[in-house]
């Protein structure tokens, strides 16, 4: 080892220096995810209203990653008082700078809303309670588009530590220890993933993190590399060190652009500090790295069809063995790691491997991201020990589902995982349990299904996905999904006949042993659990021709109610199939006689179910709740 | 697929050099990102830009048939002057996104694919754009609408110049939230 460079000494220095100027007062806003809902015009109000109240010296505008609490777009957070405002619009900035920023006071509208009234204080909202963040420590906290604000709360420190103190065996014991399992969704340990690669035969080795998320639902990947890229960026240097890698590829979704974006610009600045390059640090490390723009394609999420796809052929898998870690890459000893994976790895290093193998579970070590999305109510990102209940992911952080409906299900891993219903509320969520009700830890993706999802629709819709997603190589996967998604199709239109719940279950099975990757291998899961959790649902669709959420549209129908019809006509006008007649003006039971002297009154409208799309545009824009849907 | 003498004179293949340039020494390992870098100048992979390529790359034309043809992101035939992605992802889907199709397969008269006739807009599904807390979504172009309702993806359509493939009007609504 090196010991102490010059080089490490100038960029601990910089480190300090700009800790040092890093001001008290701060107003952050989150403008990746966020700025889908105007987070960029909210803060462009903060640089007028703080320089109009004379503030622009003394708080910091910084613009952020994720914060986390996506159903609050836009986020910002006020710092050192720790105040979350949420849905904030540009009209509401100067309220915002004069009570709390002048005035030290609150604006309780834009609080996080608790049953007790408003909670100002995010350390105090029940969302974040539970959580623990390790890899989202910085996400949300530094302008991710600045290397010096990642290097002032802690980026590269380790990795200044390992190639000073630490022989790559050590860091590779360390990550061992820890206990640490990939995080893209198989759950592979990473030590021994590492100490595999270093141990291959062969100079010339490379590293890939797989960015490619493409579970649908899933989206902490990009919320790690779009708000701190260089998080990814500095586990990609300890693992190099660690298997001895000079190249690597950051594979990351075309449909991801400021993440790309960000990454390309963090990969420049650590460049430009010496952490990237022949001479790294001035201590001989040889390591550099490039992006590569997926092109839509799933299954390139899986490793030998990436590899594939890095080496500009069409991304399709190859049988393993041998495992990349032995021939992955034009060859060559690969080793393949997830974004959250990589960013883990400093910090673990940080808190030592032991103490975060104190998190979690016996088998699953440390925290995982969710991506908390559909029918619940607080949507967004979370953090948290390996091992919380379900009950607690889904009420305790998301809210509970939206008033008026009940929890049934949550979709865990995406197309590859299953559905775990509302039963298993109390399991402990780590990589055995889940698999034991049929689904999958996967990549985080947790997706809260509420009374009115149709569990065979769902199936339905994944195993479209997965149909066509498939890259057509080996027979089980091309051949098999095409024909269950059929008697999919053929069960949600009504024509289902008995026998096709078994011929699923069986095919299902069949394409599950047989298929050559984890695609096809587990593409069956949505189908397999809805059977196994709902199997009275499919025994409703094909027995009783009946969707009991009222989803499936050829088993289901509106009608309007007579008695209940205003006679506005927005239903006839909004109609695409123009089925439905009436005329508009007063509700009958309301018109006063001169309201019929002057011909006002209306006619109940009704739908010709003749001409009906059941596309349900009426029903969900009638005011009086008169069209019903059974 | 012929590589020499397919040469369109409507087509100024003198940019494909400069993209070549990016990628020396051009291996097999570029071929997607060359193709990318096409698709961002041309707008799709007409056949004389993409056999140009291959000629100046020196690598078999099929090598770049072969990828365009496997990734979804790839066009080879023109692509409209807007493209519409609409969301299928688990969030989208379970919150309407069906619905949200459905209205702009209706009301632009295309399907999944499909480009209309004016080569104004091209609509397209995509598996997740990773923006689950704005369910249903569709990205247009650059700009993200969430919370969609059926009415409001036409209304969005429309402020946008399209013009209705149907007869049917969306009665009077708010814009949904929008941004770039």
């Amino acid at each position: 080892m090196p010991g102490l460079t010059p080089e490490i000494q100038k960029l601990r220095d910089l480190r300090l220096a700009e800790q040092q100027q890093q001001p008290l007062r701060a107003v952050r806003i989150c403008t990746t995810g966020c700025r889908a809902l105007g987070a960029l015009e909210v803060h462009a109000a903060f640089e007028r209203e703080l320089a109009a109240a004379g503030l622009t010296r003394k708080v910091a505008l910084i613009k952020t990653g994720c914060q986390g609490i996506c159903a609050g777009a836009p986020v910002i957070s006020i710092d050192p008082d720790g105040i979350l405002y949420l849905g904030a619009k540009p009209a509401d900035v100067p309220e915002i700078v004069r009570t709390t920023l002048c005035g030290g006071g609150i604006v309780e509208r834009l609080c996080f809303q608790g049953r007790q009234g408003p909670i100002p204080k995010r350390s105090e909202i029940p969302f974040f309670a539970v959580q623990k963040p390790i890899v989202l420590a910085r996400c949300g906290r530094i302008d991710p588009t600045s290397i010096a604000a990642a290097m002032a709360a802690g980026s590269y420190e380790m990795l200044e530590r390992v190639l000073t103190e630490m022989e790559p065996e050590a860091v590779i014991a360390e990550i061992a220890t820890s206990g640490l399992r990939g995080r893209g969704g198989a759950g592979f340990p990473t030590g021994r993933k590492w100490s595999a690669t270093r141990a291959a035969p062969g100079d010339l080795k490379y590293l890939v993190c797989n960015a490619d998320e493409g579970d649908p639902g899933a989206f902490m990947d990009r919320a790690v590399v779009e708000g701190d890229p260089h998080a990814v960026l500095e586990g990609l240097l300890i693992a190099a060190y660690a298997i001895g890698a000079r190249h690597g590829y950051v594979y990351v979704r075309a449909e991801y652009p400021i993440a790309i974006e960000h990454l390309k610009l963090a990969i420049a600045q650590a460049r430009e500090h010496g952490l990237l390059g022949e001479n790294i640090l001035g201590t001989g490390m040889a390591f550099d790295v490039k992006i590569k723009a997926g092109a839509g394609a799933f299954v390139c999420g899986e490793e030998t069809a990436l590899l594939a796809s890095i080496e500009g052929k069409r991304g399709m898998p190859r049988p393993r063995p041998p495992f990349p870690a032995q021939s992955g890459l034009w060859g060559k000893p690969t080793c393949i790691n997830n974004v959250e994976t990589l960013a883990n790895i400093a910090e673990i290093l940080r808190m030592g491997g032991a103490a975060y193998s104190g998190l979690g579970t016996p088998t699953s070590k440390g925290t995982k991201i969710f991506a908390l999305a559909g029918k619940v109510k607080y949507t967004g990102l979370v953090e948290v020990p390996i091992g919380v209940t379900m009950n607690q992911l889904v009420n305790d952080i998301g809210g509970g589902v939206p008033a008026g409906s009940a929890f049934k299900a949550a979709q865990m891993g995406g197309p590859s995982g299953g559905c775990v219903p509302a039963r298993y509320l109390d399991m402990p969520i780590d990589y055995e349990t889940v698999k034991e009700v049929g689904a999958i830890m996967g990549s985080g993706g947790l997706i809260i299904l509420d009374e009115e999802t149709c569990m065979v629709d769902l199936a339905r819709y994944f195993m479209e996905f997965c149909a066509k997603e498939s890259c057509g190589k080996c027979p089980p996967c091309r051949i098999g999904t095409t024909r269950m998604l059929e008697i999919l199709n053929r069960i949600c239109a009504g024509q289902g006949v008995p026998e096709d719940i078994a011929r699923l279950e069986e095919l299902g099975s069949q394409v599950k042993k047989n298929a050559l990757c984890g695609l096809g291998q587990t593409a069956p899961n949505p189908v397999l659990t809805t059977i196994r959790h709902f199997r009275s649902e499919y025994e409703a669709h094909v027995n009783q021709r009946r969707c009991p959420a009222v989803v499936c549209r050829n088993l289901i129908s509106f009608t309007i109610l007579p008695d209940k019809c205003i006679c506005c006509g927005r239903c006839a006008k909004g109609c695409p199939a123009h089925c439905i007649s009436g005329k508009a003006g007063k509700a009958p039971a309301r018109a006063t006689a001169p309201d019929r002297e002057k011909g006002k009154v209306g006619e109940p409208f009704a739908i010709q179910p003749a001409l009906c799309i059941k596309c349900g545009a009426c029903f969900d824009v009638c005011p009086a709740k008169a069209v019903v849907k059974q | 697929m012929q590589i020499c003498n397919a040469v369109d004179s409507s087509f100024d293949l003198a940019p494909v050099a400069g993209i070549v340039a990016t990628h020396t020494p051009f291996s097999e390992g570029d071929i997607i990102g060359a193709l990318q870098d096409i698709q961002e100048r041309y707008g799709y992979l007409a056949q004389p830009v993409v056999d140009e390529l291959a000629r100046l790359s020196g690598l078999p034309v099929a090598k770049f048939y072969g990828v365009a043809t496997f990734y979804s992101q790839f066009h080879l035939k023109p692509h409209g002057k807007h493209t519409i992605r609409v969301c299928r992802g688990t969030a989208c889907h379970v919150r309407g996104s069906p619905k949200i199709m459905d209205s702009v397969v209706r009301h632009l008269g295309i399907e999944d694919g499909g480009t209309t006739p004016d080569m104004q807009f091209s609509l397209e599904t995509v598996a997740c754009l990773g923006t689950c807390f704005l369910s249903p979504v569709m990205l247009v172009d650059s700009k993200y609408f969430g919370n969609l309702t059926p009415d409001q993806a036409v209304k969005v359509l429309e402020s946008m110049g399209s013009k209705s493939a149907s007869n049917g009007t969306a009665p009077e609504e708010e814009m949904p939230a929008c941004q770039a």
